[in-house]
């Protein structure tokens, strides 16, 4: 069974969460039949192929259908079946979004959602195959659980809980080859449950996927500038951790949220909607994808250019935190 | 059952679609439910496997009913089955209910998945026939899709990958009445040969008069092709038994007037004597 250690967590963060999901899959599927991935077409493209030729009969291929794929996973879900459908993130997530709806929302059939490439991470090949809207719609989706794994080493623990989890779930994978691990120790992982990674008294940054490691870097930047940073990795969008954003309204005068989503109906979205009718409440800055189709380039320019790294991050805080 | 009986069955459906039309008081798509009919007493009456006092048996043959408006084609086979009782079945549309104008889920009533979008069912049960061949299980899966819902690109997604998979234990029965919500298939999309659309999508094909319950029961029971998943496309009238229903785009979702369900129970009544009489 895979462990989190450092030489594990450079390894496969150097394959980024995508070609990586296909290893982790693997390692919790073999000798559990009942398990079955399922693609359209992109086997290759999220480190299936291995799986494939290990359990070659726990793997399916959907052709590129996705619709039929999440209703034949489905189906084989209501036989018993937990089944990971993949694909990439607007293929499966908003073009079989409506048999989404009906077979794991209406139906709540045990499929689990895989969406490899959410977020820009799809680079030069445009916003075609982006993942900007999908947490929107997905969180929308009464009794879907969605969880955005912060690195490799949290992909292992969201394929491992999603295998002893029964119901739907959406799991949102970002980030790439670029980006360093945030885990290189194992930890205690909990669908639901987020992780404070960082302790502050200044500001609390909420973020989940790719953006907990940039998150981390802002939080070490503002330190430099005297200011502590409370960083929390909400690796589960839906259901959301509430009670995590009762201790920031508590303890910071301020929650900065940070996501690679539209900053329409993601974590930003999900954090201002609680915090909209208690009592006490705290400024709250949304930092995510702006609400357009963005010009397209590699993942670590698109990135830097929608100010979605360290350095932008800081500066963005740091101007909210002056007012 | 004797072919006499399962015509009877038919009958008595067609009375119980109109019964509760009527009685429900609202809107119901009634024109689709009775170009089934014959189809459903078939399944039910004699094909599929089940236990009534448990609709669970884990043995059971799966049911899955794609054109999920279809649901008073589907309630009255359940309710002569033995399935749903007379009382469950009187709730239909009345506030409360588990019976709707698209079936819901409900596997204590027999209904094996939630419906209503088109298109979508015979994915579902491509994934239960494939479960089967992977559990090694005996039991059959039959869908029932209706010609317009084969408008959606989905329905031919599914069955690619159902003749690639050599689903030889999966049913598909098109009703095939060529007629739609808004009026005539052939004036909105075209849906004519139906038989080499699927042939050519690699299903072994079966054409029968989808009223006539020894040609249902023999496609039904054709067993000439294992690896290939059969379609059965069942050439019917929409709104069949119900002359002024008959073909009539009005009477795809309508209301049941007095007026109009005495003059159908009265058509009904002939039908019933020249039934008894063969």
């Amino acid at each position: 069974m895979m462990e989190i250690n450092p030489r594990n967590a450079r390894q496969w963060a150097r394959l980024g969460p995508r070609g990586f999901f296909g290893m982790a899959l693997l390692d919790v599927a073999e000798n559990k039949p009942e398990i079955l991935a399922m693609s359209a077409d992109l086997g290759s493209s999220s480190g299936l192929e291995r799986f494939k030729a290990a359990c070659p009969d726990q793997f399916i291929n959907a052709g590129i259908a996705e619709q039929n794929m999440i209703g034949v996973a489905a189906g084989l879900a209501k036989e018993g079946f937990n089944v990971f459908a993949t694909s990439f993130s607007p293929f499966i997530g908003i073009r079989a979004g409506e048999q989404v709806r009906m077979n794991l929302g209406y139906m709540h059939m045990n499929v689990k959602a895989v969406a490899i490439g959410a977020g820009i991470n799809m680079g030069f090949l445009g916003n075609s195959h982006f993942g900007l809207e999908d947490l929107s719609l997905m969180r929308a989706i009464p009794g879907m659980t969605i969880v955005s794994p912060a690195d490799c080493g949290e992909v292992l623990k969201t394929v491992q809980a999603a295998a002893d989890f029964e119901g739907p779930m959406y799991i949102r994978l970002t980030g790439d080859g670029t980006c360093a691990p945030v885990y290189t120790e194992d930890y205690d992982f909990e669908i639901g449950k987020s992780v404070r990674l960082r302790e502050g008294s200044d500001v609390t940054i909420i973020a989940c996927g790719s953006m907990v490691k940039e998150s981390l870097k802002a939080a070490d930047q503002l330190a430099e500038q005297g200011m502590d940073a409370t960083v929390i990795n909400m690796h589960t969008v839906k259901p959301l951790d509430t009670a995590i954003i009762e201790r920031a309204i508590q303890e910071t005068p301020a929650i900065v949220t940070v996501e690679e989503h539209s900053i329409i109906g993601g974590l930003g979205s999900c954090v201002a909607e609680y915090m909209a009718p208690l009592q006490k409440r705290v400024p709250h800055l949304s930092i995510g994808l702006p609400d357009e189709y963005i010009k397209t380039g590699s993942y670590r320019y698109m990135l830097g250019q929608e100010g979605l790294v360290g350095d932008a991050i800081t500066d963005k805080i740091t101007d909210f935190l002056k007012g | 059952m004797k072919r006499n009986d399962i015509e009877n069955m038919a009958l008595e459906m067609r009375r119980k679609i109109l019964d509760i039309s009527f009685e429900c008081g609202h809107s119901t798509h009634i024109g689709g439910a009775l170009s089934m009919v014959e189809v459903m007493s078939v399944l039910y009456g004699q094909v599929l496997k089940f236990d009534p006092s448990n609709p669970r048996w884990p043995d059971r043959d799966r049911f899955i009913l794609s054109k999920g408006h279809g649901v008073l084609g589907y309630y009255p086979a359940l309710l002569m089955a033995g399935i749903i009782s007379e009382e469950i079945f009187s709730t239909f549309l009345q506030d409360g209910t588990d019976l709707i104008a698209h079936p819901v889920m409900n596997m204590d009533l027999g209904i094996e998945s939630s419906n209503g979008s088109l298109g979508q069912g015979l994915s579902m049960a491509v994934g239960i026939a494939l479960a089967a061949k992977k559990q090694n299980k005996d039991y059959k899966t039959y869908t029932l899709i209706s010609d317009g819902g084969a408008n959606e690109g989905s329905i031919w997604e599914a069955a690619m990958l159902a003749a690639h998979l050599k689903l030889g234990n999966l049913t598909m029965i098109v009703d095939y009445n060529r007629m739609q919500n808004d009026g005539s298939g052939k004036d909105i999309i075209d849906v004519e040969n139906m038989s080499e659309r699927f042939k050519a999508f690699g299903w072994h094909i079966i054409d029968v008069d989808g009223h006539d319950v020894d040609q249902i029961l023999d496609a039904l029971q054709d067993g000439s092709e294992v690896d290939t998943p059969k379609a059965i496309i069942a050439h019917t009238v929409k709104g069949k038994g119900v002359p002024f229903m008959e073909n009539q785009k009005d009477w795809h979702h309508n209301r049941l007037t007095k007026v109009n369900y005495d003059l159908a129970l009265e058509t009904l009544g002939k039908e019933s004597e020249a039934v008894s009489a063969t």
